[in-house]
């Protein structure tokens, strides 16, 4: 589904990302963790493109995101993302939030988006929100929003970044249940996590990143009971 | 005491004096609004030009031809280019047209940062999550950035407006009979300074604080929005 090959990435001078190659299959979940500036946010973000690589091949779904001659919108609607400070629109209702996309895009009709929009907030939890704002919900459900809307344009993977780590503690559960429902009905996920404890049970595999590289990947097992790399002993030893 | 209200009489009522003040008062609120639309347009269309250079990270050609624009008009006197504009490119035809164009094209620089402050204003998060559902840059600006920027925008331009009323002033340099010059004018004829100035002066301020008011009105309704 999604291979990635040679990854680089700078800001200015700085090189960001040293070459990162990986190959996710269709379905799988995968988690990536690791200290913060160890790249894994930019390497999600160069997944739809709100980063541009600066060199390497990324293929999502047979397409190449090297191509000059891309779609990125398009290649966008395929590819949903979920962000750490959730982006609602605080202008529109939380059903528009939902609908807009889908709306513009001409994918259903407004009747039809509203129906689907309602039955995916539904599915979080927050079908009854439907006509509120952004600002009268609290953070886990603004979060359950947001996947909702990302859900709303029926797209082949999901990007989370760091969906958790601006929620209360009590609210991180909720959201991470849907994340894990998700991921058991099939979606292909890449999860940029802090959450140690979503990782070693929901993910299929795990990916340790330090200093731009994917330094250890493996099973939840493999990478949380019997880790090979001192680094990533030395940062599970922090964080568990 | 007398004296005061026989000047009154003869500025206001004789020769329906008061006439030429309404005329004034009408150019000056026709020049200004039309001008304040133009200016909106202009700088809004200014603003979006010098936004390419924060979208591709580097000077692009919009942003340089709107810089170099809102440089020029930014660093001369509004009656110069009122002057130039009448004198040189209209060539003495069209006074109002003239007017109109020069303080929309003044407004428009001022208006130009005031949108682009209030678009720069709104969260990147914003954008992103646009751009991120496939919305195109175009299509996130219309229905996610503008409609959130409006509100950063407003309170700044109302006061851009107030200013721009206020300037008006100047068009009598080129013959045109705004409020200013019909008092000018009165003064001129009646011989009489202080019931036609202060008059004139009392005009504008109640002109321009009902307009306050208005926008101030405004400005709550929208910020009622925010607290749900």
């Amino acid at each position: 589904m999604i291979y990635v090959k040679d990854l680089h990435k700078y800001f200015g001078k700085l090189e960001v990302l040293k070459g990162i190659d990986c190959h996710i299959g269709k379905g799988e979940c995968v988690c990536v963790i690791g200290a913060s500036g160890s790249g894994k946010s930019t390497f999600l973000r160069c997944l739809n493109l709100l980063e541009t690589p600066t060199k390497g091949e990324i293929i999502i779904g047979g397409t190449n995101l090297m191509d000059k001659n891309l779609d990125v919108d398009d290649l966008r609607k395929r590819v949903g993302m979920v962000f750490q400070h959730f982006n609602l629109f605080p202008h529109l209702t939380i059903l528009e939030n939902v609908t807009l996309a889908p709306i513009r895009h001409k994918m259903y009709s407004e009747k039809e988006a509203r129906e689907k929009a309602m039955e995916l907030l539904n599915r979080v939890g927050v079908g009854d929100k439907a006509d509120n704002y952004p600002a009268q919900l609290s953070g886990g459900q603004k979060q359950r929003v947001a996947i909702a809307r990302s859900l709303a344009l029926s797209p082949e993977v999901m990007l989370f970044d760091e969906p958790t780590s601006a929620l209360d503690p009590e609210m991180v559960g909720e959201v991470l249940e849907v994340m894990k429902q998700l991921a058991q009905e099939g979606m292909t996920m890449v999860v940029v996590t802090h959450e140690m404890g979503f990782a070693k049970e929901v993910a299929d595999r795990v990916l340790f990143m330090d200093g731009g590289v994917i330094l250890e990947e493996g099973t939840p097992e493999q990478i949380f009971d019997h880790p090979k790399e001192d680094r990533t002993k030395e940062f599970l030893s922090k964080v568990l | 005491m007398e004296q005061l209200q026989s000047d009154i009489y003869q500025v206001f009522i004789e020769a329906d004096r008061y006439k030429m003040f309404l005329d004034g008062l009408k150019v000056t609120i026709g020049v200004s609004i039309a001008a304040v639309l133009l200016g909106i347009l202009l700088g809004m269309v200014l603003a979006l030009m010098k936004m390419t250079e924060v979208r591709k990270g580097k000077k692009t050609i919009f942003s340089v031809v709107a810089n170099i624009y809102i440089d020029i008009i930014r660093g001369t006197p509004t009656v110069v280019q009122l002057l130039i504009i009448y004198f040189l490119v209209f060539q003495t035809q069209m006074g109002m047209v003239a007017g109109i164009v020069t303080f929309g094209i003044n407004s428009s620089a001022y208006v130009a940062e005031i949108i682009r402050a209030g678009i720069m204003a709104v969260d990147k998060g914003q954008m992103e999550a646009g751009r991120s559902l496939g919305l195109s840059y175009t299509e996130t600006m219309r229905y996610i950035i503008l409609p959130q920027a409006v509100k950063n925008i407003l309170p700044a331009l109302g006061n851009e407006f107030i200013v721009l009323i206020k300037e008006t002033a100047i068009l009598g340099y080129v013959a045109i009979q705004d409020l200013t010059k019909a008092s000018d004018f009165i003064v001129s004829r009646t011989y009489i300074m202080f019931v036609p100035l202060i008059g004139c002066a009392l005009i504008y301020y109640v002109l321009v604080k009902i307009l306050t008011i208005g926008l101030n009105a405004f400005e709550r309704r929208l910020r009622q929005s925010d607290i749900r």
